[in-house]
């Protein structure tokens, strides 16, 4: 039976939100930090993820679900701010600070959509619960 | 006239596998559902069950009382989802169908269940003769 595979895969993929959901809070917490120099910004930081494919018995030639991996966590190259406060005790010789590079409104919507994710995580776990459930008392008469 | 349970459960059985190994299948692509690049993939209950319950009916006629070595399904199987919508990174996965589609697979192996039940109850009774 394939139900622990099942376990697995909805594991991996509660893992994997809950890394975006990581960086999603932490890109809107430094969304407003700032630094003297553009390398010392705050960069906004994405995971990437990957499907790693299983199979079932381990022969290769039969057919299983496929987790997800988290190859890693990357900063976003895009421009950082760059604005002019000569009063800041940041700012740099000619007087300008650097802002992140965060899009909170795309983070928001990036943390909604994690969030409905691991919520369809969950859905799957409680229906292999379920189906496991049915499975143990089968031919029990009720 | 005898009967074998292995004939009158088999097909339950089987069925039960073949959902069982959907909903893991099923669950990867809800997993992958932000994965870019990633080609969600099902299996054709409709005809891996048919392919099955022909393999049990030649077993019968054949005369075999056990029912064993009906292939179970391979990665030939294994098709690729044509999505509704093609996204952007690739990825053919969409939430919505998906998550249908689960809750539709976990369902239907309740009815199975529910059958299987049923079948075993009235072979106790057949037993038993209450």
């Amino acid at each position: 039976m394939s139900f622990s595979d099942i376990y697995g895969i909805a594991g991996s993929a509660m893992q994997a939100q809950t890394l975006r959901l990581d960086t999603v809070a932490s890109n809107l917490a430094n969304a407003d930090s700032i630094a003297s120099s553009e390398a010392d910004a705050y960069h906004a930081l994405h995971p990437v993820f990957s499907a790693v494919y299983q199979s079932t018995l381990g022969s290769g030639d039969d057919v299983g679900g496929a987790q997800v991996a988290t190859d890693g966590v990357i900063a976003d190259s895009s421009a950082v701010q760059r604005r002019y406060e000569p009063n800041n005790p940041l700012a740099d010789s000619d007087g300008y600070i650097y802002a992140s590079n965060v899009d909170t409104v795309q983070e928001m919507a990036d943390m909604m959509s994690a969030s409905r994710s691991y919520e369809s995580s969950i859905e799957v776990l409680k229906r292999v619960n379920s189906m496991q459930d049915g499975l143990l008392s089968l031919g029990q008469t009720s | 006239m005898s009967i074998s349970l292995d004939q009158e459960l088999s097909l339950h059985g089987y069925a039960l596998e073949v959902r069982t190994l959907r909903s893991q299948i099923l669950a990867g692509n809800l997993a992958n559902i932000e994965t870019p690049g990633y080609q969600a993939r099902d299996l054709d209950y409709q005809s891996i069950m048919s392919s099955v319950a022909q393999s049990l009916d030649a077993q019968q006629q054949a005369g075999n009382s056990t029912a064993t070595a009906v292939p179970l399904p391979s990665s030939d199987d294994l098709l690729y989802r044509i999505p509704y919508q093609v996204s952007e990174d690739g990825n053919t996965a969409e939430l919505g169908p998906e998550q249908t589609r689960f809750t539709q697979n976990a369902m239907d192996f309740q009815t199975s269940l529910t059958f299987l039940n049923m079948k075993i109850s009235g072979l106790k009774e057949a037993i038993t003769g209450e």
